[in-house]
């Protein structure tokens, strides 16, 4: 079968909680098979939502998904569930289970999913684990653990049936800088070691374009850029120069939309 | 391993809960009196029943042999038809004679079965036909009140 | 607040009301459904019996021994007065096995259990562990709410079972030996007027009906938490509160139904 170019391809989605308030609008991406690619915006700007309907979480009101050129139906369970075999996603905060510790952490997917021996799932978890730096922390329980363990913890999850594509959601935020350089260097890293497709979602310019192929910006829930770190920095866009600089006023205002600050002291009528 | 002791446990916890079980159902209730080898049913009738109650027990010579299964009107001859339940190794006289007693002076009411002298016995499904209605309280001291009165009066007549 | 306001007010509370208990029964029908998977799955079960079942044993028995050794007290004060101390178990056992096992056994639950489920439950959804789980193709509805919810009702007939046991048993060291009442008619008056369908079997039908009931209310709390402190902090002692009520009301229509005058 000829594989497709794209792994995830979203063409012309809307789509909104509420159905009056569209979150995101005639949103077309495309994820590259093997590539690492970026999503960017500000906080709220819907980006955890993409992920959540490319793994077919929610349903998009328009538009299509499609993964491995099938379309993503949140509606046929069996299809959905053989598809979420083939991802991985990487939760904000590790989202690992706090009753298990971190070797049964890694393990569940595997004890879930496959009838392979224990000795052979010890194995692969603690290959997992060498993978992210931790296999010396195997028997630690989850409280045990510190914030940029329990994100390479989760990572180690992600990645034990060895998915075609790995999600992740916000995998940079709060971490100090060494745990950014090894997050980030672990990406980059597992994506080619794998050949697999990563996504990440992020607001962390700096370390998105050390490690991504491609990058979209998203703003006001549409495409406000998109391209190659190099093409985004050299970007006229307003909206783009903002966010990639960081500038603090511009087409994202400072302020809050409030009257006019005289009229609220009461100095004009 | 972690799992055997978990199951361990958890056996324990259900035995502990199945033996209260059993010690309920045994030495707090009647179950220990149940007999569930087989029975027949016999029928009697009485003009008033009074307060007998399904599963009262049927005893003969205070040993308890049976139950009430069944109380039923019969409205032809207005009389109470109650079905008793009796152990099948007990065989009575067809001329047995069921009372209805009660257990201490206020206590519950139940059957009791005398035997008679006949050679012939009840066969399933036959009724007793000698019965002795409950004693009514109402109508006890209506009696006393009544016959206190009549020795009254003689008394009166022979001033 | 005018009337027309006043009236609006009830009228989107009312609302609001029904569409949760919508929302509940459709909760309930789903953790039916997600039972028969659960069940294959009893090790998940067995271990949610374990935090749920013999966690409370310990304030079970004693709550029993308690409730048990209070009651022959109080109730051979009262029957002394007619000459009928010898009841006193009779007395005990009736109360224990058709009320005060089920119901009490059932608040405690809630309060002990009930809790613990609805704060599991609701960290875990707040931590996102729930979402991970069905990204990962894992239904967390037979994984983690099903067990609970089979652990629930497994448990709460053994423990009322206990509950009453154990009363009973101080009933009769309180009775028989503290204060002296003949040992044989202590039980020969319980076990002439204790009928093990009637009182033991409605009992046990009772812990099944608030077991189903408490443990439902408590997922369905947890589930249904907001992600913050606040918002489980809330979603627990709701848990203590609509369980105890449902099984107080629950208590009423099944006695009611069961234990009437009628033939």
């Amino acid at each position: 079968m000829e594989k497709s170019d794209n792994l995830v391809q979203i063409d012309h989605v809307t789509f909104g909680y509420d159905r009056r308030r569209a979150v995101l609008t005639d949103m077309s991406m495309r994820f590259p098979r093997g590539s690492v690619v970026a999503i960017m915006g500000s906080s709220g700007c819907g980006k955890t939502t993409l992920l959540r309907l490319i793994g077919g979480v929610v349903r998009p009101q328009s538009g299509t998904i499609l993964f491995d050129r099938e379309p993503v139906d949140p509606s046929d369970i069996e299809h959905l569930f053989a598809l979420r075999r083939r991802l991985g996603m990487l939760f904000q905060f590790g989202a690992l289970f706090t009753d298990l510790t971190v070797f049964e952490n890694v393990a569940f997917p595997l004890r879930e999913h496959t009838d392979l021996p224990e000795s052979m799932i010890r194995d692969i978890v603690l290959m997992k684990l060498n993978a992210v730096g931790l296999r010396g922390a195997a028997a630690l329980r989850i409280a045990e653990v510190s914030g940029g363990m329990a994100r390479r913890i989760a990572l180690g999850r992600a990645i034990a049936l060895d998915p075609e594509l790995i999600m992740y959601d916000e995998p940079f935020a709060g971490l100090d800088p060494i745990s950014l350089g090894v997050t980030a260097n672990l990406i980059r890293r597992l994506n080619d070691a794998t050949g697999a497709t990563s996504i990440v979602v992020s607001h962390d310019v700096d370390e998105c374009f050390h490690i991504c192929d491609y990058a979209y910006l998203i703003s006001s829930g549409r495409i406000a850029g998109e391209g190659t770190a190099q093409q985004l920095r050299a970007s006229d866009d307003p909206e783009v120069r903002q966010f990639i600089l960081g500038e603090p006023d511009g087409p994202v205002h400072f302020h809050y939309p409030a009257q006019p600050l005289d009229q609220e002291l009461g100095l004009t009528r | 391993m972690e799992k055997r002791n978990l199951d361990m446990l958890v056996g324990f916890f259900v035995l502990l809960g199945a033996a209260a079980l059993v010690f309920l159902s045994l030495k707090a209730a009647n179950l220990a009196n149940f007999s569930f080898d087989s029975t027949y049913a016999l029928t009697a009738r009485f003009d008033n029943v009074g307060g007998l109650k399904i599963r009262a027990p049927v005893k003969s010579a205070g040993v308890t042999i049976g139950r009430i299964s069944k109380i039923a009107f019969d409205d032809k001859t207005f009389q109470g038809v109650v079905t008793l339940v009796i152990d099948h190794r007990y065989k009575f006289p067809d001329d047995t004679s069921a009372k209805i007693l009660t257990s201490g002076l206020l206590g519950d009411q139940y059957v009791g079965l005398e035997p008679g002298a006949d050679d012939k016995n009840l066969n399933p499904g036959d009724t007793i036909k000698l019965t002795q209605s409950a004693v009514v309280l109402e109508n006890l001291i209506g009696q006393m009140l009544y016959s206190k009165a009549a020795e009254g009066k003689p008394k009166d007549a022979a001033k | 607040m005018s009337p027309v306001n006043l009236l609006l007010a009830v009228g989107a509370r009312s609302l609001r009301l029904v569409e949760s208990l919508g929302h509940a029964a459709v909760f309930f029908r789903e953790l039916v459904r997600h039972t028969p998977a659960a069940l294959r799955r009893f090790d998940l079960s067995v271990a949610q019996i374990y935090a749920i079942g013999n966690l409370s044993l310990v304030i079970i028995i004693m709550s029993g021994a308690a409730v048990g050794g209070v009651l022959a007290l109080q109730a051979y004060y009262a029957l002394d007065r007619y000459g009928a101390a010898e009841s006193v178990g009779l007395l005990v056992a009736l109360s224990l096995l058709r009320e005060l096992g089920p119901v009490l056994t059932a608040l405690l639950f809630a309060g002990r259990a009930g809790t613990s489920l609805t704060a599991e439950i609701g960290l875990m959804k707040a931590g996102e562990q729930l979402a991970a789980m069905e990204m990962m193709a894992v239904d967390p509805r037979s994984r983690v709410l099903a067990p609970r919810f089979i652990a629930g009702i497994v448990s709460m007939p053994l423990l009322s079972a206990i509950f009453s046991a154990v009363g009973v048993t101080a009933a009769y060291a309180i009775a028989v030996k503290l204060i002296g009442i003949d040992s044989a008619a202590f039980w020969s008056q319980m076990q002439d007027g204790v009928d093990v369908f009637k009182d033991v079997g409605n009992g046990l039908v009772k812990t099944i009906v608030f077991g189903i009931a408490s443990t439902f209310v408590a997922l369905y709390m947890g589930y249904e938490s907001e992600a913050t402190p606040e918002g489980v902090a809330q979603a627990t002692t709701g848990t203590v509160v609509i369980s105890s009520v449902t099984v107080l009301i629950l208590d009423f229509l099944l006695t009611s139904l069961m234990f009437s005058t009628r033939p």
